[in-house]
């Protein structure tokens, strides 16, 4: 009897029967797929504020990764762009202004410094790339973009110093601000890049990225407003 | 000639690392004299320009060789050829990209500095960064490290015959050349900044034999067995356009406020700036 049981373990419900007038209905549902797909559809129907401020809030993590330079794969995993060019239209706003009444001999337009930060990007990551490296293209750019925060400031302070005054004081306050900004973005970026060489070749892929930052840095400290 | 026992399937090694290493690699012999350049100049070729891994294969180069080769375009020895001793087959452009890049901005930068130097004292004058010579320079040393090589390349192909023995050097070893070869005016360019102008004469004069002498002593060998005049030709246009680059550089940038550009680079000179206006 046991053993009859036990191979028949539905036998209990052999009787059991539905009456054929009660519709039977229900939901057979996946539990994760389930949850992907309602939170898909969910954020059609969230408040606009939420949309923005959870790509602000991404954004504004991404800062504080690159102000505190740890060895972290946050910058890289959810990479975006909308930081660099946060940071690329302030720069090159910014730069703007400068000794306007010569525009032949004066610093960089807005287009050129636009050229200069994204072709500027665009070729490094190629040459990393190229060298074998195994960074993606966009997580580079990101990287890249984002470890412009520390000149953008810098570049903030400098046209606060500026408006004191140009004489050879504020030189040298600009000059040291600029220089430990330009460290602090090389050391940061290269901290989430250096990762992804090959060891005999990290000094190639770092050497461009320094130039880079150089190039911007010395656009910062040499931006005379016009008189 | 083997026995039967011998014919069984056997693992090489070093076949089996070349191709997992690479494995869009062919497997030809690297054997310098049957082959003509070489094993990854095959490599290079064997996908076209077009593809990814064709510029990969440009760029196969460690820290450790480009420093080498850096060195190897500073000190040049006689019986060094810089293809041959240091290139040996395996040519890249990081070096030559990277060499323009790093002289264009040093050059910008140098020249603005030594003209805030020169004018410091004079009241009048008022800082401008002048960023616009930053295009003209990248226009200039883009042209010259690019367009010199094709031409001179494409002479060299059109001179040399079926039966000579010394075949010519490929385009990317003769853009390679060159462009190492314009590594010794970044440390010139920043050593201007210096505003005595005997130390720049004597400066230029430097870089120019040592950078001269290992583009001579590259393409010497290619010329030697042709008629004398057209060998001795070649070497001094080779010497000719080197210098026309150097000092063209050196008064564009490094003169005061109010440049005049010299007359042999004028023509290009002065088509760049009535273009930005």
């Amino acid at each position: 009897m046991a053993e009859e049981e036990a191979s028949r373990p539905f036998a209990g419900l052999s009787d059991v029967s539905i009456p054929e007038d009660i519709p039977v209905e229900g939901d057979i549902s996946v539990p994760m797929g389930a949850n992907k797909r309602d939170d898909e559809y969910s954020t059609l129907d969230e408040p606009v504020k939420e949309t923005i401020l959870r790509d602000l809030r991404a954004v504004g993590n991404k800062f504080i990764h690159v102000l505190y330079p740890k060895r972290s794969s946050a910058l890289l995993r959810d990479w975006d762009l909308w930081g660099p060019l946060l940071l690329c239209v302030t720069l090159a706003l910014l730069l703007q202004g400068g000794a306007a009444d010569s525009d032949d001999q004066g610093g960089p337009q807005f287009a050129e410094v636009f050229v200069v930060i994204w072709f500027g990007s665009i070729i490094i990551t190629l040459n990393s790339k190229l060298l074998g490296g195994t960074i993606s293209f966009f997580q580079s750019l990101c990287v890249l973009g984002y470890c412009i925060l520390p000149l953008t400031v810098a570049m903030i302070v400098c046209r606060i110093v500026l408006v004191g005054g140009s004489g050879t004081v504020s030189f040298v306050v600009r000059l040291l601000v600029v220089t430990a900004s330009f460290g602090w973005s090389t050391f940061a970026s290269t901290a989430f890049l250096a990762d992804s060489q090959p060891s005999n070749r990290k000094a190639l892929v770092v050497y461009p990225v320094f130039l880079f930052y150089f190039i911007i840095s010395w656009i910062i400290l040499t931006f005379s407003p016009s008189h | 000639m083997a026995s039967p026992n011998d014919l069984q399937f056997q693992e090489f090694d070093e076949a089996a690392d070349l191709l997992s290493a690479d494995p869009e690699a062919t497997t030809l012999s690297v054997s310098v004299t049957s082959t003509r350049e070489g094993l990854p100049e095959s490599l290079c070729y064997s996908s076209g320009f077009w593809t990814f891994e064709y510029y990969e294969s440009l760029f196969n180069v460690d820290t450790v060789q480009v420093l080498d080769r850096v060195k190897g375009s500073v000190l040049p020895l006689p019986g060094r050829n810089f293809i041959k001793h240091y290139l040996r087959s395996n040519p890249d452009l990081y070096g030559p990209f990277w060499i323009c890049v790093t002289l264009v901005f040093s050059v910008a930068i140098s020249g603005n500095l030594s003209m805030f130097l020169t004018q410091m004292g004079n009241p009048a004058f008022h800082y401008r960064p002048q960023f616009h010579r930053v295009t003209i320079a990248a226009v200039i040393i883009f042209m010259y490290a690019w367009l010199v090589p094709v031409a001179l390349w494409g002479f060299l192909t059109w001179r040399q015959s079926a039966d000579r023995q010394v075949k010519g050097y490929s385009f990317l070893e003769t853009v390679c050349v060159y462009g190492y070869s314009l590594f010794i005016y970044i440390p010139t360019s920043i050593l201007w900044i210096i505003p005595f102008e005997w130390l720049r004469w004597m400066l230029i004069l430097v870089a120019m034999v040592i950078s001269g002498s290992v583009l001579v002593l590259t393409f010497w060998p290619a010329v030697r067995d042709e008629a004398k005049l057209i060998a001795v030709a070649t070497v001094v246009a080779i010497l000719l356009l080197h210098t026309l680059l150097a000092v063209g550089c050196k008064m564009y940038f490094f003169h005061s406020a109010t440049s005049i550009p010299p007359p042999a680079a004028a023509a290009t000179v002065s088509t760049l700036t009535t273009k930005q206006h």
